[in-house]
């Protein structure tokens, strides 16, 4: 077990990824709450990055409305927890079987009828948008006036009901960020893993090799929206407050994957190594604009615009694979170079 | 000697024009046919309704005697076809040894073994120093041997060859030609090919099957064949022999 974990991955990137994950760990030791509040969304974006990355960076399927799964798992969860004092921990799994199943029945149209590439991403949009609409008219979950849970007191966590400080949310989001790398390193490595990157290469040659192609992307599909649908978990229950128009909306689709895309699609560190400088650089512009008594609305959104340009002239395969080999660490592909192969 | 593959009245129309009409022949276990004939003659298509892309108007292709009706490709390829494709379909992003790996997936319960699998089988054809380069990098003969490395890998019963040589050097046809008959013999892997390259269609088939206008217009040994005065003036006759 061990073995296989370990298997491919360069002992000097072992190395850093265990002093980086202790430096995570110690992090709210020495930082103040703002920090931490970041570095949370830093970590979310870097989750659902992850999540989204099995679709797109694995299996070659361009999803535009993972904003769908955010939102159902949230809603999911909150409204358990709301109307029947269910705790999270229990709701995360209605809120995962709720958008797995909300994935295959994307998966299993578009799929079944052959709807791929842009025609696929424009589903993915239209049901995020359906599911945009059908909330802000669904009253039971507060409709377009919102969903609240009740803001708890930040003086005691409370881990069984996620209610706390934002170290608690921290460290939550800390190892889901954490579980995921390690889940999408196995699976990169198994042989479903391999049968996705076949299918993302060439779906013909790959169903030419024996693999079944509807089957392995209702495995990526279903998997990417439980995954995601966990992030929409942590959401509700971080940010206390959901809205359809918010939550649901397209912006919330494409921010989702800006950190994969900047980091490097299809690689296993890329989401991560993009949520980072994004959301860093994106906060530290909006403190340097806040201390320079600069008020632009839609900065952010500019300076993501302006980000994306540059990566994507500039490093089209991300910022990953070419800091992945400065590091030493090989070139950082989907699959690390370090594989000695057989025996 | 069982037929492996039996190919019975198959018909393939693509909007009007009849691309293949009335095409049987069959493949012996342990034989290697060639499938030859001028370009748009209908080999591909024939190959392509083999291995389940296209379904045929009309037929049945038959293989180890069940038939094959409707199958996909992966069916196509689990029942033990593996084929290669006459415009190669590298995994350009993955590594060679990741690009065989998956074919042997098809054969071998575990990632381990099928690893182990492609690492033979790329050494059988000559990539073993290409092994961790990424398919994209790979010449054009190179990606040839890939593909067939990538066919094999899947432990096939039958193999189906889409002009392989095309594009290579004399001498590396003779190399391809040399390891598919080693795999024949050695192996008993039976081979249905597609060929344009006359010299390697003569070293290698024990059958011919001579396509022309979507029909076959000649069938049997080789040296029978290149007597035939049909194929010599629809075919052959265009070529320097």
């Amino acid at each position: 077990m061990r073995q296989a974990l370990l298997e491919g991955v360069p002992r000097r990137g072992l190395h850093m990824l265990a002093g980086l994950l202790l430096a995570l760990i110690a992090l709210p030791l020495v930082a103040g709450d703002y920090i931490i509040t970041v570095m949370i969304l830093i970590l979310y974006f870097a989750y659902v990055g992850q999540a989204w990355n099995i679709m797109m960076g694995f299996a070659g399927q361009l999803s535009l409305g993972h904003a769908l799964y955010v939102g159902l798992g949230a809603y999911a969860a909150a409204a358990l927890y709301v109307h029947f004092g269910i705790s999270p921990w229990v709701g995360l799994w209605a809120a995962m079987a709720v958008s797995a199943l909300a994935g295959a029945v994307i998966g299993f149209l578009a799929f079944r009828f052959g709807v791929a590439g842009v025609y696929f991403a424009i589903l993915t949009i239209a049901f995020a948008e359906f599911a945009r609409i059908g909330f802000d008219h669904w009253s039971w979950v507060g409709g377009s006036a919102g969903f609240f849970l009740p803001v708890a007191n930040y003086a005691r966590n409370d881990l069984l009901t996620l209610r706390g400080s934002p170290a608690m949310f921290y460290y939550v989001t800390l190892a889901m960020t954490a579980a995921a790398l390690v889940l999408c390193h196995v699976l990169l490595r198994s042989r479903v893993g391999y049968h996705w990157q076949a299918i993302r290469e060439s779906p013909d040659a790959a169903q030419a090799l024996g693999i079944d192609i509807f089957r392995s992307k209702m495995i990526a599909v279903v998997l990417s929206a439980a995954m995601t649908s966990l992030g929409g978990v942590v959401f509700a229950f971080h940010y206390n407050n959901l809205f359809p128009e918010q939550i649901f909306h397209i912006s919330r689709s494409i921010e989702l994957i800006l950190g994969p895309i900047v980091g490097g699609v299809g690689t296993l560190l890329g989401p991560i190594v993009g949520a980072f400088l994004l959301t860093a650089l994106s906060e530290s512009l909006q403190e340097v604009m806040r201390a320079l008594g600069v008020d632009v609305p839609g900065i952010k959104q500019v300076f993501y615009g302006i980000c994306l340009l540059v990566v994507v002239m500039f490093l089209p395969d991300g910022v990953w694979p070419p800091l992945s080999r400065r590091l030493g660490l090989g070139n950082g592909r989907a699959k690390e170079q370090a594989e000695e192969g057989g025996p | 000697m069982s037929n492996l593959l039996e190919v019975d009245r198959i018909s393939k129309s693509f909007r009007g024009l009849k691309a293949v009409q009335d095409v049987s022949f069959t493949v012996p276990e342990g034989t290697i046919v060639g499938l030859i004939g001028p370009n748009g003659a209908g080999k591909t298509t024939c190959f392509n309704m083999i291995a389940g892309v296209y379904r045929a108007d009309a037929g049945e292709v038959r293989f180890a005697g069940s038939p094959l009706r409707n199958a996909r490709p992966d069916q196509v390829c689990r029942a033990g076809i593996g084929r290669t494709f006459q415009l190669v379909k590298p995994f350009a992003g993955l590594t060679v040894m990741e690009n065989v790996t998956v074919g042997a997936l098809n054969a071998c319960p575990t990632v381990r073994a099928a690893k182990d699998k492609a690492a033979a089988v790329i050494d059988q054809l000559g990539l073993g120093a290409k092994r961790e380069q990424m398919a994209a990098s790979l010449t054009l003969p190179e990606r040839k041997r890939l593909e067939v490395a990538r066919a094999l890998a899947t432990g096939p019963r039958l193999l189906l060859l889409d002009e392989v040589m095309a594009g290579l050097r004399p001498t590396e046809t003779d190399r391809m030609v040399a390891l598919f008959r080693e795999l024949n013999a050695k192996l008993g892997l039976t081979i249905l090919l597609i060929e344009h390259v006359m010299r390697a269609v003569m070293a290698l088939s024990n059958r011919l099957v001579v396509l022309h206008h979507g029909r076959v217009i000649a069938a049997g040994r080789p040296e029978d064949i290149t007597r035939d005065p049909a194929v010599l003036e629809s075919y052959l006759g265009e070529e320097a022999l």
